[in-house]
């Protein structure tokens, strides 16, 4: 349908058509310094949000064969300052606290009394490589369930031998394949990976799979989320 | 000439000149706002995606590692990765949600008729392509977009589905493990995830190349919606 106008209408047709897609130009505001942390904070935090309502826990995570896990020579060494911190392993005990019906010091003996679960998982680093790896340990809702922890608690909080934390919510830390892990390719774990006891989390991302823990807290305050996750990246990173 | 989607025209007399003009309302505003929030959004993925690929510029294993051609940090945005992925986490949702719209717009307006490439287009894709590379004649058009421009765009649309559906298997592998297997697993995905984007950079220089040779009429109506003097109105 053709209509006729004016040479002044026609202008003022276009100018308001274009006008109506200023809102467009907030997405500058990325672009501006001061506001562009607290922007990227927030979609990060969104982005947690979505991820976490993908999480189902009765969905597993992917397991191999023993052809399919790589030779423990070619399974990386990962940390953030030192390989082997040194962990005293002939008097190690994990320090448990929060919410939980029974606090205090746990040894090595007492995890390895809960049922041992051996699985081949598949470890997958922020950076972008993954590795297929052979894991054994506790359950980790076996070992809550030992230190009476609260199950309507919001979080897990492990801190390392290495000054290391992380964060793991507590849906992901009863997920079945969520481990105490003390074992890797059926011996104990070594010092370079972990000794005595890591998390092994095949739902999480790499970093949240922490070395030499050194004490455990079940808790629905955080003060600090985890080292990586401090300095900005995700908190919830499940896979 | 007509239109295979029938638009509102306005005409009107430059009063200085007296010369008539015609202007085609082509790009309703939903489009514009997708489009200009969509390729914001892209431009960023690409950036954001390139710094988060030199934390590990390979697609082979760790140990060892054999690095793939590295690209200059100036292209990238975000500084380090977890900056990148910052970037990359935020703008994937616009880029989601903006595709999705413009998408779901398209086929309620029916207007994605006039867009979505067609087996009876494919014969008219080479002679498109002679013309514009090979100094061919114009080929009779008798829509308002031609066959290649069909091609371009519906292939745009593909690629915006498969790179969310590649991203989805990155970033969850494990509650997307289904789609993992289809793409042929998770180092697959990786895989498929760059091409894509590759795929992506072609088409954007195509594009910007042809928005260019299409003269500022042409470019304007995705601003203001209306198009003077469209091709298709003699």
């Amino acid at each position: 349908m053709e209509v006729p106008v004016t040479e002044r209408q026609a202008k003022k047709i276009r100018r308001r058509e274009l006008l109506k897609l200023s809102p467009v130009l907030l997405l500058g505001a990325f672009a501006v310094p001061t506001v562009q942390e607290t922007l990227l904070k927030k979609g990060l935090a969104f982005h947690d949000w979505a991820a976490s309502q993908f999480f189902r826990k009765s969905h597993l995570a992917p397991t191999f064969s023993d052809a399919e896990v790589v030779p423990i020579e070619k399974f990386p060494i990962n940390d953030y300052d030192v390989d082997d911190p040194g962990v005293d392993l002939a008097a190690w005990k994990l320090k448990v606290s929060g919410d939980v019906a029974n606090p205090g010091e746990y040894t090595l003996d007492q995890i390895q009394e809960l049922p041992r679960q051996r699985q081949n998982t598949r470890h997958i680093c922020v950076e972008g490589w993954d590795v297929i790896g052979r894991f054994g340990g506790a359950r980790l809702s076996d070992f809550l369930q030992m230190i009476g922890a609260n199950p309507r608690a919001k979080f897990v909080f492990v801190e390392c031998a290495d000054d290391y934390y992380t964060t793991i919510d507590m849906a992901t830390a009863m997920h079945p394949q969520s481990l105490m892990c003390y074992e890797m390719y059926d011996r104990p774990l070594t010092r370079e990976h972990g000794a005595p006891v890591r998390l092994s989390i095949p739902t999480k991302i790499g970093y949240k799979n922490a070395k030499y823990l050194t004490s455990l807290r079940v808790t629905d305050v955080l003060t600090k989320q985890g080292y990586w996750e401090d300095q900005g990246y995700s908190t919830y990173y499940g896979i | 000439m007509n239109p295979a989607v029938p638009k509102q025209i306005m005409s009107w007399e430059s009063p200085r000149t007296g010369i008539g003009v015609r202007a085609a309302y082509e790009h309703p505003f939903i489009v514009r706002a997708c489009h200009w929030l969509n390729s914001v959004a892209l431009l960023v993925l690409i950036a954001s995606g390139l710094r988060i690929y030199l934390a590990f510029p390979s697609f082979g294993p760790k140990i060892p590692q054999h690095n793939f051609p590295t690209i200059p940090k100036q292209l990238t945005i975000g500084g380090w990765l977890g900056g990148a992925l910052q970037w990359h986490f935020t703008f994937l949702w616009i880029y989601i949600a903006t595709g999705v719209i413009y998408v779901g717009y398209q086929i309620f307006s029916g207007n994605l008729r006039q867009v979505l490439f067609m087996p009876r287009d494919i014969r008219g894709v080479w002679p498109m392509a002679r013309h514009y590379f090979l100094f061919g004649a114009k080929p009779e058009l008798s829509e308002p977009y031609n066959p290649l421009q069909k091609l371009a765009y519906t292939s745009a649309i593909l690629l915006g589905i498969l790179s969310v559906l590649t991203g989805l298997v990155l970033m969850s592998p494990v509650q997307f493990s289904f789609l993992g297997i289809l793409m042929g697993g998770f180092h697959m995905a990786r895989v498929w995830h760059f091409l894509i984007m590759i795929a992506f950079l072609l088409f954007l220089g195509g594009h910007l190349v042809m928005v260019i040779l299409h003269g500022w009429n042409n470019f304007v109506s995705m601003l203001t919606g209306w198009k003077k003097d469209p091709e298709y109105l003699s």
